[in-house]
């Protein structure tokens, strides 16, 4: 059960953060807003912890209803957020193919 | 607590990879579709790992919050309008966080329930639900201000600052506490609460022309707390995704606030926006009118052209009148392009959406830096609900509110047209030189009816010629 402090994982941080720098900088400013729904649609990855929580026996009502709320919330915002992305980035042309 | 099965091991790694590519896509529009579809991928494979653990057993309720979830997910996506993007990023950020928030008391419980002290997982909870719920609540007042539902004017009283800051250390000190307590119930609730609050005095005095830097500000706590989480987890794949989520945030908030030549602490404290008393409505200046066949003349004997599009645009809906302007000037041989500031609009990128929206070329949409040299040689500036962003002062007087801000340089244009609803101030109060050049036709008027205004004339002129 207890993790306790692992160094590794603040070493897996720091390197994702970085990469997370280096690859929202190629973004092009055009696409900023669909970039800050997808980064909130990649970000519902949370609901992997909702779901163990939700799942797992032995529980309590208590957590059974605040994990049911928290998967809810989580894939709202997965499921909204890739398709409106998608939506977004349809529009997005060039001149010639229209 | 993730288990070493090996499979599920797997599958988040792959995940992560997904991610990562997706992220890497979305630098180009040509490649940004297969990045939603890496992005889609990545979830599908962390979701369906997840159900794989063997902890994981009460399948037939998970079911039906996915498919609940689902639900509410699709058609809030589908049915959106895309002049309500700022709003709908707001209130995702809300439930984003809320999840977090809420993960992250259920945790909290559980170590309760071992009868744990003080450990590295229960300080890791306290800060994801102290970044969780205030993003959380900040988030949704965030929503109301961009939905109109409260004032977007900041809202201010005297010792605010001084009200923050006691609920700021109130709320880290309830953290502390409840991280070397994890047992008290009550300690949970108040932490909970404050740390709610604290969203709200968060976002309270920012005004809308300031969202799009709050909105990335809160994307970037999000994925902090998202972060956390896996901290407290050990789950390398929500480490690796809440960094990716804070980093984006992060340098969408920097960018925004370069763009307004203004300080993080400036714009999460300073008010900016109030009503100034008694200012502005000074001397009445004299500017001069133009009807819409005057506009259209103007712009079709003109070889470059050059729309400055703002905020106002988009709350006219105005976006597929100008589509039509534009049309009807390139068929004309006009060359027409967008000017782009990185904060026009409610969020970053806000208008190059809208744009695209009407079926605007993504060429012809230009960054602001890249215009500029331009302008000189452009025959029309057309501004469009915009303001402050197309602003001289901010480049000539060094005593304005907005001094040091990049603008749009639409006064070196030859000839400027500005379409305005009135002569009042902008939203930063600010009184604006360029509606008083020599060179400046006002068009006064709603944007959407003006435009589509335009645009008849200039269909009905050309049977004259």
């Amino acid at each position: 059960m207890h993790t306790g402090f692992d160094p590794d994982l603040v070493a897996v941080f720091i390197l994702a953060a970085f990469l997370g720098f280096q690859l929202i900088k190629r973004v092009s400013t055009l696409l900023h807003s669909p970039l800050m729904s997808l980064t909130n649609a990649i970000a519902a990855v949370a609901v992997v912890g909702a779901i163990i929580i939700l799942g797992e026996e032995p529980s309590t009502p208590l957590t059974k209803i605040l994990g049911f709320i928290a998967v809810t919330a989580a894939t709202v915002n997965l499921v909204s957020g890739f398709l409106i992305t998608d939506r977004m980035l349809k529009m997005f042309k060039k001149g010639g193919s229209k | 607590m993730i288990i070493g099965n090996p499979i599920v091991e797997v599958a988040y790694l792959v995940a992560a990879v997904c991610f990562i590519l997706s992220l890497m896509w979305m630098s180009h529009p040509s490649t940004s579709r297969r990045g939603v579809m890496a992005g889609e991928l990545g979830m599908l494979l962390a979701i369906v790992g997840t159900l794989l653990l063997k902890e994981v057993v009460d399948y037939p309720l998970i079911a039906a919050a996915l498919l609940l979830g689902a639900a509410i997910g699709a058609p809030l996506a589908y049915l959106m309008p895309m002049t309500a993007i700022p709003q709908r990023t707001a209130i995702s950020h809300a439930l984003g966080a809320l999840a977090v928030g809420l993960i992250g008391v259920v945790e909290m419980i559980k170590l309760a329930g071992h009868g744990e002290g003080f450990s590295f997982e229960s300080a890791a909870l306290a800060f994801e639900m102290t970044l969780g719920f205030l993003t959380c609540t900040a988030s949704v007042l965030a929503f109301a201000k961009l939905q109109e539902l409260v004032t977007t004017r900041p809202m201010v009283f005297k010792g605010q600052q001084f009200v923050n800051l006691a609920v700021f250390v109130a709320t880290i000190g309830c953290a502390v506490a409840l991280a070397l307590n994890p047992q008290s119930g009550a300690l949970l609730i108040a932490f909970v609460a404050l740390a709610a609050l604290f969203g709200v005095m968060l976002v309270a005095p920012i005004g809308g022309a300031d969202m799009p830097t709050v909105i990335a500000l809160l994307n970037a706590y999000a994925g902090l707390a998202a972060s956390a989480m896996g901290f407290a987890l050990g789950n390398k794949l929500l480490i690796i995704t809440g960094a990716l989520d804070g980093a984006s945030g992060f340098i969408l908030a920097v960018i925004m606030c370069k763009a307004m030549n203004r300080s993080f602490a400036n714009v999460m404290f300073g008010g900016f926006g109030q009503v100034i008393e008694g200012a502005a409505a000074g001397e009445a200046k004299p500017v001069r009118s133009a009807s819409q066949e005057d506009a259209a003349l103007m712009l079709e004997n003109a070889t470059s052209v050059v729309i400055v599009p703002g905020y106002g645009m988009a709350v006219a809906q105005a976006q597929h009148k100008v589509a039509e302007l534009y049309q009807s000037l390139t068929s004309r041989g006009v060359d027409v392009r967008f000017a782009i500031h990185p904060v026009a609009g409610r969020m970053p990128g806000h208008m190059n959406v809208l744009l695209a929206e009407a079926n605007i070329p993504y060429e012809k949409l230009i960054e602001m830096d890249e215009i500029n040299g331009d302008l000189p040689t452009t025959d029309v500036a057309l501004i469009i609900g915009a303001n402050d962003v197309v602003n001289p002062a901010a480049r000539d007087d060094p005593k304005s509110a907005i001094a040091g801000m990049p603008i749009i340089e639409a006064d070196k244009a030859r000839t400027v047209m500005v379409i305005k609803r009135s002569m009042n101030a902008g939203f930063a109060g600010i009184e604006n030189e360029l509606y008083h050049l020599d060179k400046t036709h006002m068009l006064f008027g709603d944007a959407k009816s003006f435009v589509g205004g335009v645009v008849k004339a200039l269909s009905g002129g050309s049977g004259l010629h």
